[in-house]
């Protein structure tokens, strides 16, 4: 099994999630992780979707994709030709001893430092799954309270933008 | 197949056809319902089958002026949604359903899941509860959509009466075009009785839909090389090859190319079953011939047919020989169940043009193909194991000498449409299907009860033929209310009924696989009140007097010596919907079989009879 990141274009009408959600479910497979928003045009929606399946399983759950009405276009973007983020909001204990190593953790991976209380610091931080995987397993000792994250989103390298023929499709039929 | 789909009607106007589009003659000031009504008369709906109900009843009462648009009142949902997919295969136009919001919308979903799994164009239509009233839980609300999303091509919420002209269009559109199959429209009460504007054609968007038909040229020239190369080549034909209206073709590819044929139960109809290349059906039940072939094959050419379960048996020993061309317009079929050597994704006519014109291209440089010793095989195993049967000795009727017999003495052109069960692989094997759409079965989903309401569209669609359901007394008692839509609506369909008293096919794998424990099966007896099996070989209900309670006219055949005149009878009833009740033998197996879960090399010619090829071939 292997990692596999789907841009998926769709017409931003109600519905299409969980089209996608349930087509995904009934066909036997699993979503690690999921985004869904906007795209510069108002009528296009991008979801991003991280699935762990052998390369065959996957081509038939594109192309089953593929056959929703208003799915525009899928693309599947490599890890080397991609920049993907997530984005991570965390709770961590913290007192006086402990808040400044914490601070040094959050500059280490060049995240942010959000929100201070005097038992607690909420830490924001974006990076691929790697980095913030790392990032988590330094903070753990003192404590996660609270640990919420965002699905993987993700742009391919380069001034290719898979969206151009997409939007003209769209335009055409306007 | 944007054209042949839809038949004679040109339903709409192409989607996507954008800034292009013509402007609409005028702008009629109407309800939402009347913009419904309008719109089907539009896109060339002549008949729909439903039941009216709270949320729908706005669309009933404009319904009731259109002189174009014919409603049939069914007695039950199902029945509607069976009636408008018999239309369809019957007609090859998209076939409507509708029915109301909640229990009428929930009671078309076999239909439209049946209509799913064997890719019928249908449209159906419901009523939804007023818009503001959708997710409280009101009176008769059922989310449709989100129930049907899993066994439609696609389907629409409608809240607002504006959108109704476009939604039909695009329906027509969806369902008909590319892979056909089933969508449904939910239209919210309100929008129906809103004040609306009508005009046609409407402003279709569809971004995201864009079938491929034409297929890629290097990958047929690529399937005519394999062909001109292969030894044993099997054409083996699916459902596609009807829905594209491409049989014509097939058999000018077929006597090009001098390969064997054979004709999935989605498929009988489209190679003439007389033609000397035929193999007769593959599959489960499917002749020795044809599994064999698909088996030993060195080259399988799928034209529209998608490697079911029911043809292949188990995957891993399927055709262990065989390269694969497999053409489909549906480009998920492709490597779906069995990887494809050559993919060719396109509607199956403009496949199988393309084919005839590279094979010919190969022939011109003298490649073809040299199959006389693989006919020597194959009109080996065709003559060896041929399908039959063996009369009961006790001079009970046998249940395939029904049904022979009725395909026999039917009028030319006749349609057949089937139940699910014994009855139905017997009414495969023993009729012969010279011509396409005379064969309506419900393949993919095995829905039994399919046959009657089936029937009733086929007949409604192509009236002066004769239409006979060939039906199981199992199947016959879900969905037989029907006959008195038929009875009452002047659709005078003949039903058989091949009564055995069981449930036969399950009966049957009790006999082989359950150490002929009947659990069950058995339909004409019960525990009766003191706790014994009682009423055994009773007639409960007695077919003959159902049918007759019902507007029909009401016959018994339980003899072979009166079984000619019986049907000869039926025949010659075309003002009243005819029931024949047929008492059979109720031990009757449908042979050949490939048990399931086990490899299409175990195929049994008969009980006990396991084939024997004589091992020694060059394979």
């Amino acid at each position: 099994m292997t990692k596999h990141t789907l841009s998926v274009l769709v017409e931003n009408t109600p519905g299409i999630l969980a089209r996608i959600a349930a087509l995904f479910s009934r066909r036997g497979f699993n979503i690690d992780s999921l985004a869904v928003g906007v795209t510069e045009h108002p009528d296009i929606s991008r979801i991003t979707i991280v699935v762990n399946v052998e390369s065959l399983p996957l081509e038939q759950v594109t192309k089953q994709l593929n056959k929703l009405v208003n799915v525009l276009k899928i693309v599947e973007l490599e890890d080397s030709a991609a920049i993907q983020r997530e984005l991570v909001l965390v709770k961590v204990r913290a007192d006086n001893e402990t808040r400044s190593q914490i601070v040094e953790i959050v500059q280490l991976f060049r995240a942010k430092t959000v929100d201070v209380s005097p038992e607690a610091v909420t830490i924001e931080a974006t990076g691929g799954s790697d980095k913030l995987g790392a990032m988590l397993k330094m903070l753990e000792p003192f404590g996660i309270k609270e640990l919420v994250q965002s699905g993987t989103i993700a742009i391919g390298r380069g001034a290719r933008s898979i969206t151009d023929r997409s939007l003209r499709a769209l335009d055409r039929s306007a | 197949m944007t054209e042949q789909a839809t038949g004679a009607h040109h339903p709409q106007p192409r989607a996507r056809s954008g800034a292009a589009q013509q402007q609409p003659a005028t702008v009629e000031h109407v309800t939402g319902a009347q913009s419904l009504i309008r719109s089907l008369e539009e896109v060339g709906a002549e008949i729909v089958f439903g039941i009216p109900g709270g949320a729908i009843l706005p669309a009933y009462d404009p319904m009731m002026d259109s002189s174009k648009v014919r409603h049939v009142l069914v007695r039950h949902e199902q029945g509607a949604g069976h009636a408008a997919t018999g239309y369809a295969q019957a007609t090859g136009k998209v076939g409507v359903c509708m029915a109301t919001s909640g229990p009428g919308a929930t009671n078309l979903v076999t239909p439209i899941a049946d209509a799913h799994m064997d890719s019928v164009p249908l449209v159906a239509i419901t009523g939804q509860v007023a818009s503001k009233a959708i997710g409280t839980d009101a009176f008769q609300e059922a989310d449709i959509c989100g129930i049907t999303m899993p066994i439609t091509k696609h389907n629409w919420l409608v809240t607002d009466p504006a959108e109704i002209p476009r939604t039909i269009a695009e329906a027509f559109h969806v369902a008909s075009t590319g892979r056909p199959g089933p969508v449904l429209v939910d239209i919210a009460k309100d929008a129906l009785q809103a004040r609306t504007t009508f005009s046609w054609p409407p402003h279709t968007d569809l971004p995201g839909y864009r079938p491929v038909t034409k297929p890629h040229a290097k990958q047929i020239r690529e399937a005519a090389k394999l062909i001109a190369q292969a030894r044993r080549p099997v054409l083996y034909v699916g459902g596609g090859v009807l829905k594209a209206r491409a049989t014509a073709e097939l058999k000018v590819l077929a006597e090009l190319t001098g390969a064997p044929v054979t004709t999935t139960l989605m498929a009988l109809g489209s190679f003439p079953d007389s033609h000397p290349q035929h193999l007769g059906m593959p599959g489960m039940h499917g002749s020795v011939a044809a599994v064999t072939a698909l088996q030993k094959s060195d080259l399988i050419v799928a034209l529209g047919a998608r490697f079911d379960d029911r043809v292949t048996g188990k995957l891993d020993s399927f055709a262990p020989y065989a390269k694969i061309v497999h053409a489909d317009i549906d480009p998920a079929e492709i490597g779906k169940n069995r990887a494809a050597d050559v993919p060719i994704v396109g509607d199956a006519r403009e496949v199988i043009a393309d084919l005839i014109v590279a094979i010919q291209a190969e022939h011109a440089d003298g490649h073809t193909g040299d199959y006389s010793a693989w006919w020597n095989d194959l009109n080996r195993w065709r003559e060896t194991y041929p399908l039959g049967y063996t009369l009961p000795e006790d001079g009970s009727l046998s249940p395939q000498q029904v049904i022979q017999r009725i395909g026999q003495l039917a009028p030319k052109d006749t349609v057949y449409a089937a139940g699910v069960g014994q009855h139905q692989m017997w009414a495969s094997h023993f009729i012969d299907y010279e011509q396409p759409r005379t064969w309506l079965n419900s393949g993919g989903a095995g829905t039994m009860g399919y046959a009657v309401p089936a029937a009733m569209g086929a007949k409604a669609g192509v009236p002066e033929r004769t239409v006979w359901a060939i039906d199981g007394d199992g199947c016959f008692q879900m969905t037989n209310q029907e006959l008195v839509t038929c009875a009452l609506n002047n659709i005078p369909i003949k039903v058989a009924i091949i009564n055995n008293g069981a449930l036969g096919m399950v009966r049957q794998w009790q006999t082989l696989f359950y150490n002929e424990r009947y659990s069950n099966t058995v339909l004409h007896s019960g525990p009766g009140s003191d706790g014994t099996e009682a009423h055994l070989g009773t007639r409960v209900p007695d077919f003959v007097k159902l049918a007759d309670a019902m507007g029909c006219v009401g016959l018994r055949c339980e003899r072979p010596e009166d079984l000619d005149s019986v049907i000869e009878k039926a025949n010659a009833i075309n003002d009243r919907p005819v029931v024949v009740d047929f008492i059979v033998h109720q031990d009757a197996m449908v042979w050949p079989m490939v048990a399931a879960g086990t490899s299409n090399d175990e195929i049994l010619a008969a009980q006990g009879v396991r084939p024997d090829f004589g091992d020694t071939e060059d394979d």
